[in-house]
């Protein structure tokens, strides 16, 4: 396997090549971020500019959000840095007819699993974090008067944990080689956490997790499914949910937000990760995934023909609570 | 036909939730069905008193003011 560091290098050469050539006017990966653990999402225009680009385990933003709504004007052809969960969604985003597969270069990535700095944090409570690097399957956490070594296993999102894909669908061009498809945990096992519950106990649990929400929406602007042009919660006529932190208002949105991912979703992540208090809504959306694979037999993104299970039926599907 | 996968997905989900059961009907009713839409009021009736008074979903509005 190739290092992260090495992958890094790899994606600048083909980033360059690409830009210089003129194949494509924009590459779309990640850069350096300020702070540890937090690299973003960077756009290169030029070949000077793809410099900049790197790759981590802490890749955690979606890049195929930045496929839509691109602003009028700029770069029609792009290049794409794209892992297992990402090209999913690049597909989905082909079905939904939002892009054309010609649009878009991808230069695939088999993903390493990516690291939640909540949890790096969390092991380092109270103190503050300088730098961390990776060493193979390490990190190696510096901050102030300390220095330690935590292997990536024990860090990584929860999501990546119960990967189905981690290399990409479609590509043009692989970066590296391709990996294990999963991570080994079993999706089926831990999704929807509440079923498990009586039914009176799940609200509270579904208030308990929720119960920070500060409606920012950080977790709707980083998912590549939510491209509306005007979304529901912020419609003021209808005002189809209200603006407030109360816990109708709260449940109202969470409770569409993942609805209206059913099908779709391709549990990335990036939800929880762009999440400012750490709100694991994944406890939400996995039960609408697990449906849909259960009803349906369908799971989103693994390829371009089949059909979205939500825009087709079949005679025979169920329909016991239909009185 | 389209709306019954949906309605399926949405009715898991709110259930997953802690709805309660009782609160959500799905029926097909053709216009043509007066005494099936009849019959249909009354128990969807019958079942939410049943219920009692939400518990969920209730804004109370001197709160969040």
């Amino acid at each position: 396997m190739s290092t992260t560091q090495e992958i890094a290098a790899q994606i600048r050469e083909a980033a360059k090549r690409l830009l210089s050539e003129g194949k494509v006017d924009c590459v779309i990966g990640f850069a350096q971020g300020t702070v540890p653990m937090r690299e973003y999402p960077y756009f290169a225009y030029t070949p000077e500019e793809a410099e900049n680009l790197t790759w981590s385990r802490f890749c955690c933003n979606n890049l195929s959000n930045f496929l839509v709504r691109r602003p009028k004007g700029q770069a029609d052809k792009v290049a794409i840095v794209a892992q297992g969960c990402v090209s999913r969604n690049i597909v989905g985003l082909i079905k939904e007819n939002q892009i054309t597969r010609e649009q878009v270069y991808i230069l695939g990535v088999a993903s390493p699993g990516m690291v939640d700095r909540n949890k790096v944090q969390a092991l380092f409570p109270l103190k503050t974090i300088t730098e961390v690097t990776e060493d193979g399957d390490e990190l190696i956490v510096k901050g102030l008067g300390f220095e330690e070594r935590v292997p990536t296993k024990k860090v990584l999102r929860q999501n990546c944990y119960t990967c189905v894909m981690r290399n990409p669908v479609i590509k043009d061009e692989m970066i590296g080689e391709e990996s294990a498809p999963t991570h080994g945990g079993n999706i089926d096992k831990v999704a929807a956490p509440w079923e498990k519950l009586a039914p009176e106990e799940r609200w509270a649990a579904f208030q308990e997790t929720f119960k920070d929400c500060i409606r920012c929406y950080a977790c709707r602007d980083a998912c590549p499914l939510c491209y509306c042009h005007v979304c529901f919660v912020d419609e003021a006529r209808p005002q189809w949910c209200g603006k407030t932190q109360d816990e109708a208002d709260v449940a109202t949105f969470h409770i569409l937000r993942a609805f209206h991912c059913a099908g779709r979703c391709t549990d990335c992540g990036a939800c929880e990760s762009a999440c400012p208090v750490g709100i694991k809504m994944r406890k939400l959306t996995s039960m609408i995934e697990k449906d849909i694979r259960e009803l349906y037999g369908y799971t989103p993104g693994m390829d371009l023909e089949s059909q979205p299970p939500l825009s087709v039926y079949k005679p025979n599907d169920p329909q016991e609570f239909i009185k | 036909m389209f709306a019954r996968r949906r309605f399926a997905v949405l009715k898991d989900l709110l259930e997953y939730v802690g709805i309660e059961p009782g609160r959500l009907h799905f029926s097909w009713i053709s216009s043509a069905e007066a005494a099936k839409f009849q019959e249909t009021v009354l128990a969807v009736t019958e079942a939410v008193k049943a219920l009692g008074p939400a518990k969920h979903m209730i804004k109370d509005i001197r709160k969040v003011a």
